[in-house]
């Protein structure tokens, strides 16, 4: 018996046909028996995200199930894709690479490790899973826990929203209490806001020239829209403001912001600059409690994020082939498996 | 046995100060357990030292130099796991085990000192003024601790890309609550010291009364105006820092004291 794993992700496929290949939650189970079925598969677990729609599977003659799971995943898709197969060593590898999020879009998220678990648990519920599968998936989460303990892969924020989560969590803490000002109706804006909301923040104001726009977008958030000339009149409540407004000029300067400090007292502010030509006036940044932060200077922490993952990479590959030697020498004291050996990492 | 106990501590000090640096040049400080143990360890072999010493001598233990700086980093000891446990500012640690180690070394370094038994009657007050104000100081000093890590943490936020100490550090408004509580604590402690002063028996000199009033002074004052939000954290950090300096140059009149207890 050999473990196998076929499957297509973000590298290989576009978004239009890994939509057209994507399981939704409630027919996982019914595919899971019919796949085992068709590809002759001892165990079988189906994985699909955004990013990847894969197999993992136990075959006597893995080639032949590997092209019949390919075969019936096109059939019920009405569409046809190239997918990439990998055996034994290379697919323990490439499932504790997945779940270690070293083969994401983003490298390091952790999101994944979620959805494999929930992949797997959904798998084990139905009974398509046996020894072979439940030893290499309770290994990949070991394996994932490591990384996450060891190595740097998930520290720091990699995107905009996330740089701006972190710097906010650096001075606020807690983001609960938090108030968001959100100054403009842009998508950059709103993305920024709700990386906040998905940290906790609650309470969100909107302002942008046409208010309607700004209504809207309340709605749509869940905040409350506000007169633009009415903006400042909120600076002396919020602890969070976020602009992306297509002004020419500047909207705050240090002279107007000096007494809104002085009556908040000793409450920070955290300004967030995402316009072009900027909002803020930079010299904001000098004033006791004002910390801002305009575009360049979030995709300059973003890419830094990036390439101190990129650097943790190798580290966590080493880890990672401890686990797949640990995975191989156990299937080799299985008589019901094929006897592997270590390839070398794709 | 008294100088096993407190090699021994200084070993567990030195721990905390080794995994410390070991994991911030790493780059991947996690607030851990070990700096607890480690400070905890040091913390329990110290006070029983103290606690020998004190027996010997017939009072509390700070009858010279050697005392009272090994009496200090006990009291910074106190005051980070009181403070640094409950509000969970498990980095406070990170700093805390250099600055306690370096004290007990310091005392450890310098020449011999036999415990000066007690001459004549205890003075429960002039005891009290003396423990009290030594605990304010340990207590004191962590506050200058936070406040360092707060000016650390803001001029990292000012950056236009921060270093990598900026992941490790905890938030700023957590780092300003930790330096308010324990101004508090200690404003409080100095204040129990100083009106215990003026019970003493034997009269203080001039010069360590007036210092000890001064640093009071400074304390209070700045707890006072940041209570009223006339001053911002950022310059409390500094006084923090600076008072804490002031406070440091009133030892040699703490000196002074442990030749009074010795008469």
């Amino acid at each position: 018996m050999n473990i196998f794993c076929i499957g297509l992700n973000h590298r290989t496929a576009g978004v239009s046909l890994r939509e057209r290949f994507a399981v939704e939650e409630g027919s996982v189970v019914s595919l899971l028996s019919e796949l085992r079925r068709e590809a002759a598969l001892g165990e079988a677990v189906v994985l699909s995200t955004c990013n990847r729609v894969e197999v993992y599977g136990l075959s006597g003659d893995a080639e032949a199930s590997a092209r019949a799971c390919a075969d019936f995943l096109q059939r019920v898709a009405g569409a046809e894709a190239e997918f990439y197969r990998r055996e034994q060593a290379e697919g323990a590898r490439h499932l504790f690479r997945v779940v270690c999020g070293l083969d994401s879009m983003v490298v390091g998220e952790t999101e994944i490790l979620g959805q494999v678990k929930e992949a797997y648990a959904a798998a084990l519920r139905s009974g398509a899973t046996g020894a072979a599968l439940n030893r290499l998936f309770q290994q990949a989460f070991r394996v994932a826990k490591q990384v996450r303990t060891e190595t740097g892969i998930t520290r720091g924020a990699v995107s905009v929203g996330s740089v701006a989560v972190e710097l906010a969590e650096k001075i606020f803490g807690d983001l609960a209490d938090c108030r968001v000002l959100l100054l403009g109706a842009g998508k950059a804006g709103a993305r920024v806001a709700r990386s906040l909301q998905s940290r906790g923040v609650r309470r969100l104001v909107l302002s942008n020239r046409t208010f309607e726009r700004a209504a809207g977008l309340a709605r749509e958030l869940g905040g409350m829209a506000l007169h633009f000339d009415q903006w400042q009149s909120a600076l002396p409540d919020v602890d969070i403001v976020i602009s992306s407004t297509a002004a020419r000029g500047r909207l705050l300067s240090a002279g107007e912001l000096a007494p809104v400090m002085a009556a908040r007292g000793d409450r920070p502010l955290f300004l967030v600059d995402l316009a072009v030509p900027r909002d803020f006036d930079p010299a904001l940044n000098d004033l006791d409690g004002v910390f801002l932060h305009d575009i360049d200077s979030l995709q300059a922490m973003a890419q830094q994020g990036v390439e101190a993952r990129g650097l943790e990479v190798e580290r966590c590959e080493e880890l990672i082939e401890v686990h797949v030697a640990e995975f191989l020498s156990w299937a080799r004291q299985r008589p019901d498996m094929a006897k592997p050996s270590l390839s070398a990492a794709p | 046995m008294e100088r096993y106990l407190l090699a021994g501590s200084t070993f567990f000090y030195l721990l905390g100060f080794a995994y410390s640096l070991l994991q911030l040049g790493a780059g991947k400080f996690r607030p851990g357990r070990l700096n607890l143990y480690a400070i905890a360890g040091g913390f329990v072999l110290q006070t029983g030292f103290l606690y020998l010493r004190g027996h010997a001598v017939g009072r509390c233990p700070i009858t010279n130099t050697f005392e009272i700086l090994v009496f200090l980093s006990w009291s910074v000891a106190l005051a980070y796991l009181v403070v640094g446990t409950t509000y969970r500012i498990s980095l406070l640690g990170a700093f805390t085990a250099p600055l306690v180690f370096g004290l007990q070394l310091v005392a450890l370094l310098l020449p011999s000192a036999p415990a000066a038994a007690r001459r004549g009657p205890p003075d429960g007050w002039l005891e009290l003024h003396a423990s009290t104000s030594l605990v304010a100081y340990g207590v004191l000093a962590l506050a200058c601790v936070a406040g360092v890590m707060f000016l650390v943490q803001e001029k990292q936020l000012k950056m236009r890309v921060p270093g990598s100490i900026f992941h490790i550090l905890p938030p700023i408004t957590t780092l300003a609550e930790a330096m308010k509580r324990l101004l508090w604590f200690g404003v409080i402690l100095l204040s129990i010291g100083i009106i215990a002063g003026f019970f003493i028996g034997t009269p203080i000199g001039r010069i360590k009364s007036g210092a000890s009033m001064l640093v009071w002074l400074v304390y209070a004052v700045v707890l006072f105006l940041w209570t009223r939000n006339v001053l911002h954290s950022h310059r409390v950090a500094q006084y923090c820092i600076g008072a804490f300096a002031l406070a440091l140059v009133t030892l040699p009149a703490m000196y002074a004291l442990g030749g009074m207890l010795a008469k």
